[in-house]
């Protein structure tokens, strides 16, 4: 809330700076605006830019900042022995201050020590806020003061802004790019975590996977089992079974859409059948589990089959329906960007339609077909929430459609929502899991892309 | 197979006209057999597309209305008093849970036993007493009168009467005895049962009691998580759009960056949500389960999606724009900000809309940052701890109460409702706004 307030007065000194600098460059040419280097709002956008933007990422750094050094300070005032708790203790009761001090209830009883603590914790809050608060206006009206005294009629004002400009679209595209920095080095910093506790091997063969672990010291439970095969197993089968409904239905759907399909047929079918990429998945999450499971379960008893209520196949099936859109509208456009001489030529040989399709169409669309159907394969590896909803949780090696699987997705969901401490095996594992989803997933696009790319080239 | 032996027949030397002619028959019915199946696939997935929507609308539908039992209540006045007085405390104090029961053992004077009771008192929500209670202190006249008052039933009865429960199963396996059935069917014959529409669904938080739950909460958080992620990603995502369109020069470095972006794109969305978990909670220390990291976590996912449809925008833009504003001596970014950028905002707002779309209708990265709790209160600020529209899907789908399936339906037609608003807005904007060239 408060950081809103500094943020509006910002905007509004801001503004008050423009008005101000446009004012300054038309006063001081006495008249004469043709005299200025620039257009005069530039020279308010100048005195703006230096009054907002500095004082703005003081405000960011402060903000990032603050609850460390408050806490670490706080710390510091605590009795030693508290001082000399282990960290997750420790981390427990800077949780109780920092809630005491926002007025939570906290669920264990206080010591007078703690009531202390959270009230030097507020009172070097409400400082430190005044603290911000004087610093961000002086910093924006020193800024403000500056920028004022350089206008002058010569002063470059347009090459500045735009200078400014071009830096802030830079940043915007390097965000972009930080993004994927920052996945992957926060995958890779947790992920070497824990392979520093499991070892690499037995994460990538080993075949038991059971990541319960001790909560207590001295609990008696199993060290817990990392063994990922089971799992990459379970997401194979899903994909596997995703894909062998998507690929035939994508691809004859692609193939009728774009070569028999009427024009008015192929307006109407064609955005009816995106409409499936565009549902959210966890309603056909909520499907899978409340109809299909159920329905496929039923039809195995008649048929004799015993089919889990939460099997590989249900949740395959409706990720399959899923991703017909990512086949079909790919292999749509790459066969309709198959050049029409090649059908005309196959036709004055006296092929049907089918032949030719068959025998000329499809080999020379066949890269980027296998493009889109490795962005579906990509998809379906990476779908949550319908595996989460229908596939089910054990962590079976199998190769039955109809018992119940677990994927790489379940178990990153399973493995980080409820209590967590943040430095076991378990948590990180997930995250390990997720390296190997982001690793497995990216390859398959790149190839996907470098295979469309390499065939529009080809007849472009 | 066929076609191998059609080669041959093509191949052979003589007759070539005859064996044409004889193979004709079959080489034309695998050509309508091939276009039956790709009749068969577009049939079958479209026909699965409205299962779908069929099946969420049947399940769902009923949701919309709620099961309400009257009961004669007798607000008597000693029941009111506290310390000599009726003030607002009192009221506020009184007990309602003692009415409600009162009323129905009224109604039910036959009733005997402690079990029987409990199932008895069971017919009504636990919800019900606060609906009074809110009732008499907004009109303390209630007291001392008798009123005829609709109280929202209990989850089981309101399942009954929809005829959602299957009263020809054995008794041991439904939720709901012979006995409570007889009462209901006592209840309907006196017109005491009726069904109102369910204001309280979209009007309330969640809750462990299906006839209490609600969707505003699930909804203002989701509107509080959309509006951090439009704030964050569209100034962001426009700029970038424009730098690598207009002023990148062609090099290895924007190079790379337009494969990361079309990568980026196609990441799983669960890692974007791994992502969040480790900078913003572990790094940066913002609170769990808050919109405000829910919406930063969706920013990032839908940036791609923004760059791509922005950058599509920006090259629909003729050259001859460019060429007109610098020729009067514009500079290059007065030639962008003034005159490329307003003819291809339509564009990208398209591109904007479908991103937040996509963004809206998002699980699982919300899942690891949190929003997975059960919340009740009604968020009132981005950093309040709130749930979205669809993990509250995914939260109900998982409870056991059969009447949270049906609300489960409803929250997924709402949410739907708000996705195709979202996508009819798209299509509007291009289509009336958008300049054709």
């Amino acid at each position: 809330m408060q950081f809103a307030i500094v943020m509006l007065a910002l905007l509004t000194l801001s503004y008050g700076g423009f008005l101000l600098g446009r004012r300054q460059a038309i006063a001081c040419t006495a008249g004469n605006v043709r005299d200025l280097h620039s257009l005069a709002p530039y020279y308010g956008l100048y005195v703006a830019i230096w009054c907002g933007i500095p004082a703005f990422f003081a405000l960011m750094i402060w903000g990032a900042l603050e609850p460390a050094i408050i806490s670490k300070i706080v710390v510091a005032s605590l009795p030693t022995d508290q001082q000399a708790l282990p960290v997750e203790r420790l981390n427990l009761l800077i949780n109780d201050i920092v809630n005491l001090a926002s007025g939570d209830i906290v669920g264990r009883s206080v010591s007078p020590e703690t009531k202390l603590a959270a009230d030097y914790y507020r009172s070097l809050q409400s400082s430190a806020s005044i603290l911000m608060g004087i610093l961000v206006a002086a910093l924006a009206i020193a800024g403000l003061v500056l920028a004022k005294r350089r206008i002058s009629p010569s002063f470059r004002a347009r090459n500045m802004v735009e200078k400014w400009i071009m830096a802030m679209l830079i940043t915007a595209s390097a965000i972009a790019v930080l993004v994927t920095v920052g996945i992957v080095f926060s995958l890779l910093f947790e992920s070497l975590r824990f392979f520093q506790k499991v070892s690499f091997t037995e994460f990538l063969f080993g075949i038991e996977w059971s990541p319960q672990i001790a909560l207590r010291d001295d609990q008696v439970a199993s060290d817990g089992a990392f063994g990922a095969v089971p799992i990459f197993a379970g997401t194979a089968l899903v994909s596997a079974i995703a894909l062998l409904v998507a690929v035939p239905i994508g691809l004859f759907s692609a193939i009728y859409l774009s070569e028999y399909a009427s024009p008015p047929f192929r307006a109407i079918a064609k955005p009816l059948l995106e409409i499936l990429a565009g549902i959210p998945t966890v309603v056909y999450g909520f499907f899978a589990a409340l109809t299909v499971a159920p329905f496929l379960r039923d039809t195995g008893v008649e048929l004799g089959l015993v089919i889990s209520s939460e099997s590989a196949l249900a949740a395959g099936l409706v990720m399959g329906v899923m991703i017909i859109p990512f086949v079909s509208s790919l292999s749509d456009d790459v066969i309709n960007a198959v050049p029409g001489a090649l059908r005309e030529g196959s036709y004055a040989l006296g092929a049907t339609q089918s032949e030719t399709i068959k025998k000329v169409v499809l080999p020379a669309a066949l890269p980027g077909i296998v493009g889109s159907i490795l962005l579906a394969a990509s998809r379906a590896i990476g779908e949550t929430m319908i595996v989460v909803m229908a596939a089910g949780l054990a962590a079976n090696l199998t190769a039955n459609p109809f018992q119940a699987v677990t994927t790489v997705t379940v178990q990153i969901v399973t493995l980080l929502t409820g209590d967590q401490e943040f430095d076991s095996a378990k948590t990180l594992a997930a995250f390990a899991l997720g390296l190997t989803l982001f690793l497995v997933t990216l390859c398959l696009n790149v190839v996907a892309l470098k295979v469309v790319q390499k065939y529009r080239a080809k007849y472009d | 197979m066929t076609d191998n032996t059609h080669v041959r027949n093509v191949a052979a030397p003589r007759d070539t006209a005859g064996a044409v002619e004889k193979s004709l028959k079959r080489r034309y019915a695998a050509d309508r057999r091939f276009r039956l199946y790709g009749v068969t696939a577009i049939g079958g997935a479209l026909g699965f597309l409205f299962l779908l929507l069929g099946n969420i609308f049947y399940s769902g539908h009923t949701a919309l209305w709620q099961t309400k039992i009257s009961l004669d209540i007798t607000f008597e006045s000693v029941d009111f008093i506290r310390d000599g007085v009726v003030d607002e405390a009192s009221i506020a104090k009184a007990n309602y849970h003692g009415l409600v029961r009162k009323s129905l053992r009224d109604t039910f004077p036959e009733v005997s036993g402690r079990r029987d009771k409990r199932r008895l008192y069971a017919l009504i929500s636990s919800g019900a007493p606060i609906e009074l209670q809110t009732m008499v202190l907004d009109e303390p006249s209630l007291i001392g009168t008798t009123q005829k008052i609709w109280l929202t039933a209990s989850d089981d009865v309101d399942m009954l009467n929809k005829g959602r429960i299957d009263v020809t199963a054995p008794e041991t396996e439904r939720r709901i005895q012979d006995m409570e059935i007889s009462w209901v069917r006592d209840l309907k014959a006196s017109g005491a049962v009726k069904k109102a529409f369910n204001t309280r669904f979209f009007t309330a938080g969640d809750s462990r009691d299906p006839e209490q739950a609600g969707v505003l909460g699930a909804i203002m958080g989701s509107l509080f998580t959309m509006i951090v992620t439009l704030i964050l990603s569209f100034p962001v995502g426009v700029m970038a759009a424009v730098y690598l369109e207009e002023f990148a020069p062609k090099n290895k470095i924007t190079e790379i960056i337009e494969i990361n972006i079309n990568n980026l794109a196609a990441v799983p969305s669960i890692v974007f949500g791994l992502l969040g978990l480790a900078v913003f909670l572990n790094f940066f220390g913002l609170p769990r389960s808050a919109p405000l990291v829910g919406g930063m976590v969706l920013a990032l996912m839908t940036l791609p999606t923004i760059i791509i449809a922005g950058r599509a925008a920006l090259k629909a833009v003729p050259p001859s724009i460019r060429e007109a504003a610098l020729a009067v001596g514009a500079s290059k970014i007065q030639t962008v900000t003034d005159h490329v950028l307003p003819l291809a905002m339509p564009g990208m707002l398209t591109g904007a809309i479908i991103g937040m779309a996509q963004a809206l209708g998002e699980t699982a990265p919300l899942l690891m940052i949190g929003m997975v709790a059960f919340i009740v209160d009604v968020p009132g600020g981005p950093t309040d701890p709130a749930t979205v529209l669809p993990v509250q899907v995914f939260l109900w789908a998982d409870s056991p109460e059969r009447a949270f399936a049906e609300r489960t339906a409803a929250a997924i037609m709402v949410l739907l409702t708000f996705l195709i608003c979202m996508n009819l807005l798209a299509q509007l904007v291009r289509h009336k706004i958008e300049r054709k060239w």
